[in-house]
């Protein structure tokens, strides 16, 4: 069964930009081979995680207000999906790092990830989660979260406009359509 | 700037305090090299506005030793946990001698201008509670020793709230003591968001360490840019021009209406109205954008700079705020419909979390929290600066202290300050919007101190200059800080579910506490 290339609901694909690893994506997918049946249950089940992402109401510092403001009535992130953000990790499948990690939070945020279940995803949102942002200097901050987590999506800002919030969480809907559920995200092998 | 001797410092304040000093504005620490660490007071007599700066030094940088303040003043106690924390000084006689900001395990003193960053890589290792802390105490003889507390015991029922939970505003940490849903004791840890703001900008040209600011509490951006703008100003001997302080009022107040827009949206979220919280985002965006079309940004704006604003203001924006004021004034009716006369609110808010007006004065509790507390507390009012001493509006100011009046002050609020836009809208005069300065700004050698009203209180600036084109010290007189000092005192004794609700009328902004 052939895999196509993930689509958004009236947004054409080629307004996205960072193509090229998605279409890496189903290149591998597509040597790989894969069952009808299977295929199809992956696209069903695809079609529903992308569509009901939940995040975890984590905000350390300003990108957290835009986050709020992506949550309220302008922009609406119920829109597409994202509605129910969860307090607790053990029911969240994505965690948006919003504002600066510190030394003293590292190790606070590696436990609520690690207390997220799988499948799971990790957006970094603005200039501090991505590389330490303004205070990279700083003998205090973390600089990029990407060194204690793996990240599927950055969001460029300082803070990103909730536009550019948006933008990023299609951005990971479009990932996640791609995945092989069965026997593939769901079934992640502990690396070390 | 008074230099008193650490033996006769704490005599002296003593003296000052009885004298009617009662609030302790800000306490800096500082490292003046050879010179040793210190400490430096911002006093100020409430009754009167008088203010007076006191210094100390000791010249042990192996051990240095200052006598605490806190049993005159309790906004020493965080304030001296901090001094603790960045540069190594022991408070004799402080009764919680911990770190406030950084681990326990942290190796060194980071503010002091000899310390080594390599000794303190990441450890991802996880915290452990202390439960023990420990205070330096003074013999008869003059020798110094170093005694151990116990905070929790160990048959105490502790629950954990933070640093990630939706309540706290960010990543503020509570561990709390509870005798079935009592409060007994509340240990506030800071230091989740602590960016080391204050370190950085020494290093940082006087431009450069503008950006900064807006970062620190985001909800006062424009506020927290005008104090260090007008703390170098005053310092350099610019005078920015007419229209420039209209335009820096206007865009101030239109940032405290947006910040206590977000207040409301919180608050009711805080306490399960839900529907609130839409309503108070709504007309918040109306705000952003205004900003938006004359600053570009929506949340940071970097709209301030040394000696004006960055850009003139947008053709539109005159018209604009009228719409906008016009719009506001039947929504906050709204709002009052809505939520303040409802039941449960009142329920959760009366008499809950009752500050004194004593108290609020010695933790150095500002804005609105203080003035529902009695105290008259507004710079605005106390230290006119920009175009406040020539427009007319009403210090909003309850006695009753608890979350109910906190909650209103911000409320009523909203109205002054849309009845101060009024008033600069229509008359913003002609003329510069950005004073022309030298391309590399040195500011000369002294020490200047300015504050302005905060979304949240004072928020100060304190500004040491050796003539070079760095700051030597910076340190901003967080609004947040006081806040959460109050907590332990207000808390114990209220039920857990109201911490919540006094965590929310409280309002701080946690990046602004840790800094």
């Amino acid at each position: 069964m052939e895999i196509k290339k993930p689509t958004i609901k009236s947004i054409p694909y080629e307004e996205f930009k960072n193509n090229e690893y998605l279409e890496e994506m189903v290149k591998q997918l597509n040597e790989n081979g894969a069952n009808v049946w299977m295929g199809c249950m992956d696209d069903l089940i695809n079609w529903g995680r992308s569509n009901s992402l939940w995040p975890l109401t984590f905000a350390t510092s300003c990108c957290g207000i835009e986050f709020m403001a992506v949550g309220a009535a302008r922009y609406d992130f119920a829109r597409f999906g994202f509605e129910v953000a969860r307090a607790s990790p053990r029911q969240a499948d994505m965690i948006m790092v919003a504002g600066t990690i510190t030394h003293k939070m590292a190790p606070v945020l590696k436990r609520l990830y690690d207390q997220m279940a799988d499948p799971k995803y990790v957006i970094a949102v603005g200039g501090c989660a991505i590389s330490g942002g303004p205070f990279k200097k700083s003998y205090h901050v973390l600089n990029g979260v990407d060194k204690i987590l793996p990240v599927d999506v950055y969001i460029p800002g300082c803070p990103p406009r909730p536009e550019a919030l948006l933008y990023g969480m299609m951005q990971l809907q479009r990932k996640v359509k791609l995945e092989k559920f069965f026997g593939g995200v769901n079934r992640k092998e502990d690396k070390k | 700037m008074i230099t008193i001797e650490p033996e006769k410092i704490h005599k002296a304040l003593s003296g000052l305090r009885a004298e009617g000093y009662d609030f302790l504005r800000s306490l800096t620490g500082m490292d003046w090299g050879e010179e040793g660490l210190g400490v430096v007071y911002h006093l100020e007599k409430t009754t009167t506005g008088e203010n007076k700066v006191i210094k100390t030094v000791t010249a042990n940088r192996e051990n240095p030793e200052l006598p605490s303040v806190c049993d005159l003043w309790k906004a020493a106690e965080f304030n001296e946990r901090e001094a603790y924390d960045f540069f190594g000084i022991h408070f004799i006689g402080h009764p919680d001698m911990r770190r406030l900001y950084l681990r326990e395990d942290w190796v060194g003193h980071p503010f002091r201008k000899d310390y080594d960053e390599s000794l303190n890589p990441l450890r991802m290792t996880n915290e452990e509670p202390d439960d023990v802390t420990h205070h330096y105490e003074e013999l008869p003889d003059g020798s110094v020793i170093e005694k151990r507390d116990i905070l929790f015991d160990e048959d105490e029922y502790i629950i954990n709230i933070g640093p990630q939970h939706p309540a706290t505003h960010g990543v503020l940490r509570f561990r709390v003591s509870l005798e079935g849903e009592i409060i007994k004791k509340l240990d506030v840890h800071c230091g989740y968001i602590h960016r080391g703001v204050e370190k950085m900008c020494e290093s940082l040209t006087y431009p450069q360490t503008l950006a900064l600011t807006d970062r620190l509490d985001y909800l006062g951006a424009h506020q927290n840019r005008h104090a260090l703008c007008m703390c170098i100003e005053k310092a350099m001997g610019i005078e920015v021009s007419d229209r420039v302080q209209y335009i820096r009022t206007i865009m101030d107040e239109l940032q405290r209406i947006d910040s206590h827009l977000l207040f409301f949206s919180c608050l009711c979220m805080d306490l399960g109205a839900l529907t609130a919280f839409f309503y108070g985002f709504r007309d918040r965006e109306k705000i952003l954008d205004i900003f938006e079309a004359t600053t570009g940004g929506r949340l940071i704006q970097n709209y301030n700079t040394i000696g004006g604003v960055q850009y003139d203001i947008a053709p539109d924006f005159v018209q604009k705020v009228k719409e906008f004021i016009a719009y506001l004034r039947p929504m906050l009716k709204e709002y009052h419909e809505v939520f303040t006369g409802n039941v449960i609110a009142h329920g959760r808010l009366d008499g809950v979390g009752i500050l004194s007006r004593e108290d609020a004065i010695s933790f150095g509790a500002t804005g609105g929290t203080g003035r529902a507390s009695g105290w008259a507390c507004d710079v605005r009012k106390r230290h006119p600066y920009a175009m406040y001493g020539k427009v007319d509006f009403k210090e909003i100011i309850r006695t009753e202290g608890d979350c109910f009046a906190r909650y209103m002050v911000r409320m009523e609020e909203i109205m002054e300050s849309m009845h101060i836009i009024e008033q600069l809208i229509d008359n913003i005069p002609e003329g510069l919007f950005q004073e022309k300065t030298k391309a590399i700004i040195k500011v000369p050698e002294g020490s200047y101190y300015a504050a302005v009203e905060g979304s949240r209180g004072e928020f100060g600036v304190f500004l040491e200059s050796r003539g070079d084109k760095h700051p030597y010290r910076l340190k901003f007189r967080s609004t947040g800080l006081p806040l959460v000092s109050i907590m332990e005192t207000v808390c114990r004794g209220a039920k857990i579910a109201d911490l919540i609700a006094i965590g929310g009328t409280v309002d701080y902004v946690v990046p602004d506490i840790d800094r």
